[in-house]
């Protein structure tokens, strides 16, 4: 990656983080708990690496590692979203 | 091919944002996340038939095992231990992000055809960082709330000269690296200070600081994912990750807000001299004298009321009271009274800690009031209801200059006619400090267990 591919990766980053500001401070304290662990599932998204560094090809130090990733990635991915699912399930309005 | 994953990434970055987007309603709430999963399903997909991944049984292995385990926990997890499952949940996130990152440096390390450039080591280590903080911080946090580690404001000497060196070692290592890439203990030992770091920063946190620290450790897990997409030049992953970065931030600062502290305070360690030195409860400091009431005569006293105000803490959680509070509120219901639930931002262990409790009581979620939306209602209620809360409604802070709490946004339950406060005893809360409430004219101390007291209540209502 040169200085160049840096920036366009930063210009992302700091638009995403605006985007994220303007929706988030749209959710009602009522849904914080489910935004939270919504989110965290999100967060998961670290799996995609995860894939690309275990699926190398022979076993090597980065494909193991990249396996257990895989495995903690979606721990939290399928954790995150369900949990999630079973809360919002819940909240009714009379 | 390459192409084609390009746009799913693009796809599944805007299934995020409108899923994020539609959790502002809790009608459309639950679509909401069910469209952020699919994003992440096809992210998955797309990524599979990328020509990087050459072999899938392992792959698949993990792929499987995680989602088991993931699934399990999901089911398993009472509603009253959410706060565990997030911290914990976060910690995965934030291990994830070491090993990629890890892998991704031990991959250049030692491919010869591929060389280090300042850019790409930057975000390892920066990954490296924040991923690891994230790791142990959150198992910290985790083993907090689960009381496997003390909940208490935990000291040690020298604790801020010690963090402070350990953040400056990191980044001087970091910057040693970027020069000197192929030096891989100095990676190690980035990761081994880092993991360290995490421990160190989050164990002096104070249980009742929990929203704070969980929603701050929610934005590095985010920022951690960023960093990854950094290091694979993927700009899905710094979305995604920038999102949830952004969403932990905010949450930080409604938390930090509702206690009336900075974040640096917080961080530091709790209300510096009064949480750390435990239950006061012997501290004869209990002036005037405490009108208890029991369950019959609460109930006479209810029947005759029109509004009710309910204001659940952390002591609901802890009681799992929140089944028999619900029962409270149909049998006041069915006596014509208005019943509403007071929810002050940092009451429980997390953000919208109680509002989920309730919610899985079938409270309807209509009923739930902000504090800022209810506070003005307190004077022309009748009866508000305390339930295991305490600092949050403690007129001290704002009147007492001397109290550590003072200038903390409070329910102003004092203003209404009665309060009755339940608790198991006149024991201080978080903060350490006596509740002056307790002592009004118009308090009224209803003891015992949440869960017992509330069930006790309702049949002596149901008897009238």
């Amino acid at each position: 990656m040169d200085i160049y591919g840096l920036l366009m990766l930063i210009y992302v980053f700091v638009l995403a983080i605006f985007v994220g500001f303007e929706l988030i401070t749209k959710v009602p304290p009522t849904l914080h708990t489910p935004l939270m662990s919504g989110s965290n599932a999100i967060s998961g998204i670290t799996v995609i690496g995860a894939l690309l560094s275990a699926g190398a090809g022979e076993l090597t130090i980065s494909t193991i590692l990249g396996i257990v990733a895989i495995v903690f990635a979606m721990i939290n991915v399928v954790g995150g979203f369900l949990v999630t699912d079973r809360m919002l399930k819940m909240f009714k309005k009379k | 091919m390459e192409i084609v994953s390009y746009l799913v990434y693009l796809i599944a970055s805007i299934c995020f944002i409108f899923g994020i987007k539609k959790l502002s309603s809790p009608k459309t709430a639950r679509q909401g996340n069910q469209l952020a999963a699919l994003g992440m399903l096809l992210a998955i997909i797309v990524t599979l038939f990328d020509q990087r991944v050459l072999t899938f049984e392992y792959i698949i292995l993990g792929l499987v095992l995680g989602s088991l385990i993931g699934a399990v926990f999901a089911l398993k997890v009472q509603m009253t231990g959410m706060p565990q499952m997030v911290g914990l949940l976060n910690g995965f996130g934030g291990g994830a992000s070491v090993l990629v990152g890890f892998a991704e440096y031990d991959r250049i390390f030692v491919t010869p055809t591929i060389m280090f450039d300042e850019p790409t080591t930057i975000s390892i280590v920066l990954s490296l960082l924040i991923g690891s903080i994230t790791f142990t911080g959150s198992l910290i946090a985790f083993g907090k709330l689960q009381g496997i580690v003390t909940g208490k404001v935990v000291k040690y000497p020298l604790q801020h000269p010690l963090n402070a060196l350990l953040l400056v070692a990191v980044f001087a290592a970091g910057v040693f690296v970027v020069v000197q890439p192929y030096e891989i203990e100095i990676i190690i030992g980035i990761i081994g200070v880092s993991l360290l770091l995490g421990v160190l920063l989050v164990l002096p946190i104070g249980g009742a600081d929990m929203p704070v620290a969980i929603s701050l450790l929610n934005s590095y897990s985010g920022l951690a994912a960023s960093m990854t997409g950094f290091v694979l030049n993927n700009k899905m992953l710094i979305i995604a990750g920038a999102l949830v970065g952004a969403s932990g931030i905010i949450l930080t600062i409604i938390m930090c807000k509702g206690m009336n502290r900075s974040l640096m305070n917080v961080v530091m360690g709790g209300w510096a001299s009064a949480g750390a030195e435990g239950p006061a409860a012997d501290s004869k400091a209990h002036k005037g004298t405490a009108k208890a009431i029991d369950s019959e005569e609460l109930a006479m006293l209810l029947d005759s009321v029109s509004s009710v105000v309910i204001v659940p803490g952390y002591g609901m959680a802890v009681g799992q009271a929140q089944h028999a509070v619900r029962d409270l509120m149909n049998v006041l219901e069915k006596k014509n009274i208005k019943v509403r639930f007071a929810i002050h931002p940092v009451a429980g262990r997390m953000p919208g800690h109680m509002n989920v409790l309730l919610a899985e009581a079938q409270v309807p979620y209509d009923k739930l009031l902000a504090m800022e939306d209810i506070n003005d209602d307190f004077p022309n209620t009748d009866v508000v209801i305390v339930i295991g809360a305490n600092d949050v409604v403690n007129p001290a802070a704002r009147h007492d200059q001397s109290s550590p709490i003072y200038g903390m946004p409070i329910l102003n339950v004092d203003y209404a006619k009665t309060v009755v406060i339940n608790k198991r005893s006149l024991n201080v809360g978080y903060a350490g400090i006596d509740n002056e409430l307790f002592f009004y004219p118009n308090s009224l101390m209803y003891f015992g267990d949440s869960k017992e007291a509330m069930s006790k209540l309702v049949n002596e209502i149901k008897a009238l």
